[in-house]
């Protein structure tokens, strides 16, 4: 029986974030956590999948090398490798978050988290011990979220054929063919890896475009560079059952065609869950959305006094870094500070397969939905410098701006290092920068990000390299 | 050299102001700071003070004359200087805003709640007035490029090209953003709330001109003229039930437990003597604190949850009424209320508040229980989106468990702004206030 001022219920990017934070305002802190610090991010989402896509990316380039002049002989690659190599970045990072608990003075509580009360926490750890710890300020459920499968269509998590992301980050071969279900960030991630280590790759997404949330001009280019790949697409796809044969499984598409198709492997790459069974939401009397996430209010508090939760288990986007700073909002409302609040609009999107896509604000298509009058300048990589260097020439810089105050609106970036590029405008947005100061900031020359400001341009109409 | 005195914007919202009172006759000395006159604004009766020293050489504006914001009232000069120029140009200058007829010294009270200034910059030694005061050039801010202008540190580049799209003065505008910047949300408050902008007021002028009044046979009426107060409630109200889609709550709270805890306050002593509305207030701003979907403004693009708790009251004077506000209501003692209620009523009655004491609630409270109205619904003032009307306390015949009972009811109405509020949010604060106020014990929490 400990006592701390706030205990966190999940030590992900939101959680060991807010812990910190709290920390720093002179809060004592426990966080649950039964596996390992860094949660999913750490240990099964982020950092791993980043890890295997840039084996897939040294792949790529090795075998480009021979235009570049550098010969490397013939090139193989072995997925087991690849896989022990993110493994061990991901402990990395997660003796990281461990390191960061100690320099704090956080108590890591080992094991399963529940309210039993509105200001108690009782946590078992792996031999079944029960302790129970008092919270003095708040309670800050960040339990996350996990992959949930698709059992209507017969798509059970199996953990032999029809496998989740956690599964296949520790797969010991890259299997001979693969059918990925959605074609969200974490399909088209894997699609990408798998593509790389031979596997011959399917994509199905029930969607008209790949990445339903990003803009479409950026979602057409993306699926041309894929199907360019040898990657298979197929959109508007309708899955009505799953037959499982020996090492084998046979899916039934209705639409766009009818047909049967069979794969050594499936994952399945839609759908996650927020993690709220068993940790005592009921008892406590904390309301739900409707779809099933814990309702807050723009501090992370629940309808319980006390009681805040924060990332994917409150949905909206299920991104780290959504997470991590409503972690940092829930601590400066407990510390009785009066922060900023979160800027849900103004949130990056990021997906980290080849070519990369990065967007930020609203899709062209929302901007219509909202009639709002808008000018897109648009540069593509194939005229800039730095990427004729690189061989990277493919995808563009979108900016979607108002037509009349210039405010940027949404911009949209597919293309190498798209992820890096995407903060100036994150920037930019934050601040309330129009196209104009975008415009005025000097680009160095030769590098990417002078197609953001050709973009820039190109809204006005003064577009100078094309 | 000359000064041109003018009417000058003595509260956020007014557009043009009556002069009741010559404190300087014509051939009196006048140093800078001197009180000339008393104006009547639409809210309050306010001082115009003097932006230069001389000889008060002529007034333009006889007592109980409306003039327009901007309007020459009257000229200090030296003894012997020659004012023709200025006086022949009379009518055409006073559009003209030479004069500095930036806020004066109420707007500067308005201090506090301004952005405190950048700790690096001294605050200037000059009176206190001028240190909170950006002169007035409407709109001349170049708002393309960033470089230069006393905006910069303090205004997005987005917030300059709104507001100069929309005639806004941002020296007049309190930023929310980083470090009090003011960004977009800030100009889209201030456009929703008509807290300046010459468009407004040209109108305000032209409407004034056209509704002059057909003669008719004396005797048999008596034409009471309009005061400011009541154009405002006129105009205000109008704007409320037209384009406000409203809907009202209505409940009965049982009174039983905040009766005998006030019963016991009064019985502590004097200073705890409070009276069921202040334990109203209490309740409604706590909460209020605990719904800001409840405690927010509508501005048009957005809507605003306020996370302090400035709880407006209505006070009845002589010709209208006034709300002033009871800032943080949410985390004042009941007594703490008690005591401030009484006393902004009682400066409200003598039309002595100062425009920040009665603009800016994020709700309001009405009362009509005193005079015996059992409930009413009260009419939401924008951009808050809801308001509470409260009725008469009394003691009523009531079912408990099968039997009959006397019990000390209230009823209270919300009025909700349903583009903001929905009915479930409105019932859910009902639930709320009905927690509270049958335990009145959880004030303290």
């Amino acid at each position: 029986m400990a006592s701390f001022d706030v205990i966190f219920l999940g030590g992900g990017p939101a959680g060991y974030v807010g812990a910190i934070r709290c920390a720093q305002l002179g809060l004592s802190v426990g966080v649950v956590e039964r596996e390992g610090l860094g949660g999913t991010c750490v240990l099964w989402g982020c950092i791993p999948a980043k890890a295997l896509l840039e084996s897939a990316a040294v792949a790529h380039r090795a075998r480009e090398a021979k235009t570049f002049g550098v010969n490397v002989g013939e090139i193989s690659t072995d997925y087991a490798v690849a896989m022990k190599r993110s493994r061990a970045v991901s402990t990395q990072n997660s003796k990281g978050v461990e390191f960061l608990f100690k320099k704090n003075k956080i108590t890591w509580l080992l094991g399963t988290g529940t309210l039993t009360g509105k200001k108690t926490v009782s946590v078992k750890d792996a031999k079944g011990t029960v302790t129970t710890h008092d919270a003095k300020k708040a309670i800050v459920i960040s339990t996350g979220s996990r992959v949930k499968g698709i059992p209507a269509i017969g798509l059970t998590l199996d953990k032999q054929n029809i496998l989740s992301s956690d599964d296949v980050l520790v797969l010991e071969k890259a299997p001979a063919t693969m059918a990925i279900v959605g074609c969200g960030a974490v399909g088209v991630e894997f699609g990408d890896v798998f593509n790389e280590f031979g596997t011959k790759v399917t994509m199905l997404e029930v969607a008209p475009t790949m990445l339903p949330v990003e803009d479409a001009d950026v979602a057409n280019e993306l699926a041309r560079s894929f199907k360019k790949r040898g990657i298979e697409v197929i959109l508007n796809a309708k899955i009505d059952g799953t037959k499982i044969g020996k090492g084998s499984v046979t899916l039934s598409l209705s639409a766009p065609e009818k047909k049967e198709m069979t794969f050594e492997k499936v994952l399945v790459a839609a759908g996650r869950a927020p993690n709220i069974d068993g940790i005592g939401l009921e008892a406590v009397g904390v309301k739900l959305t409707d779809k099933g996430f814990i309702q807050i209010d723009d501090r992370m508090r629940t309808n319980v006094e006390g009681i805040y939760a924060i990332g994917d288990v409150t949905g909206r986007q299920m991104l780290a870094h959504k997470g991590e700073r409503e972690g940092m909002v829930a601590a400066e409302a407990i510390a009785g500070k009066s922060g900023h609040h979160v800027n849900y609009g103004n949130i990056p999107s990021c997906t980290y397969c080849h070519p990369e896509v990065a967007s930020i604000g609203m899709t062209e298509q929302q901007v219509k939905d909202k009639k709002i009058e808008y000018k897109v300048g648009k540069f593509n990589f194939s005229a800039n410098g730095r990427a004729r260097t690189s061989g990277e020439t493919e995808g563009f810089v979108k900016i979607i701006r108002d037509a009349k105050y210039g405010e940027i609106l949404g911009a949209h970036i597919i293309g190498a290092h798209a992820t890096e590029m995407i903060h100036e405008l994150a920037v930019a947005r934050e601040n309330e920068f129009t196209i104009e100061e975008v415009d005025l900031a000097i680009h160095a020359h030769p590098t990417l990000s002078e197609a953001i400001a050709e973009a820039a341009l190109d809204s006005v109409g003064r577009m100078i390299h094309a | 050299m000359a000064t041109k005195v003018t009417m000058e914007a003595l509260s956020p919202t007014m557009e043009e102001g009556r002069l009741v009172k010559w404190l300087k006759n014509e051939g009196d000395a006048v140093a800078k700071g001197d009180v000339l006159a008393e104006v009547e604004t639409d809210k309050a009766v306010m001082e115009l003070v003097a932006r230069g020293a001389g000889v008060m050489r002529a007034r333009l504006a006889a007592e109980g004359d409306t003039r327009p914001v901007g309007e020459l009232l009257a000229v200090i000069a030296e003894k012997d200087e020659n004012i023709d120029a200025i006086l022949k140009k009379a009518p055409a200058a006073a559009a003209a805003p030479s004069a500095p007829s930036a806020p004066s010294a109420p707007s500067a009270r308005s201090a506090p709640t301004a952005p405190p200034p950048s700790p690096a910059v001294p605050a200037p030694s000059a009176p206190s007035a001028s240190s909170t005061v950006v002169p007035t050039p409407p709109a001349s801010t170049p708002p393309s490029h960033p470089n230069g202008g006393d905006h910069r540190a303090r205004s997005s580049p987005l917030a300059r090209r709104l507001a100069s799209a929309r005639g806004l003065d941002l020296g007049r505008l309190q930023g929310t953003g980083p470090g009090g910047r003011i960004i977009r949300r800030d100009i889209e408050a201030a456009a929703s709330t008509e807290l300046s902008g010459e468009p407004t007021r040209a109108a305000a002028r032209a409407a004034a001109r056209a509704d002059a009044s057909a003669p008719r046979a004396a005797g048999d009426f008596e034409d009471v003229p309009l005061t400011q107060i009541r154009k405002t409630i006129a105009r205000r109200l109008a704007e409320s039930n037209g384009p406000i889609p409203t809907f009202f709550l209505t409940a009965d709270f049982d009174l039983t437990s905040v009766r005998e805890m006030r019963t016991r306050m009064i019985a502590l002593g004097d200073e705890f003597k409070v009276s069921y509305n202040d334990i109203l207030l209490k309740v409604i701003a706590t909460a209020l604190a605990q719904h800001p979907e409840v405690n927010a403004h509508w501005l048009g693009e957005s809507i605003r949850h306020h996370h302090r708790v400035d709880l407006g009251m209505a006070v009845a004077v002589e010709d209208g009424l006034i709300t002033p506000i009871i800032a943080d209501a949410d985390r004042k003692g009941i007594s703490e209320i008690a005591r401030e209620s009484r006393e902004l009523a009682k400066r409200a009655r003598e039309r002595k508040l100062a425009p920040e004491e009665y603009t800016g609630a994020t709700c309001t409270v009405s009362n009509l229980g005193m005079f015996g109205i059992d409930e009413f619904t009260a009419i939401i003032n924008p951009p808050e989106v809801a308001i509470f009307a409260i009725g008469a306390v009394g003691d009523v015949p009531v079912v408990v468990d099968g039997e009959l009972a006397v019990r000390t009811r209230v009823r209270i109405t919300m009025s909700c702004d349903h583009r903001a509020v929905d009915g479930a949010t409105g019932a859910r604060f009902m639930q709320t206030l009905r927690r509270l106020i049958e335990n009145p014990l959880m004030l303290v929490f």
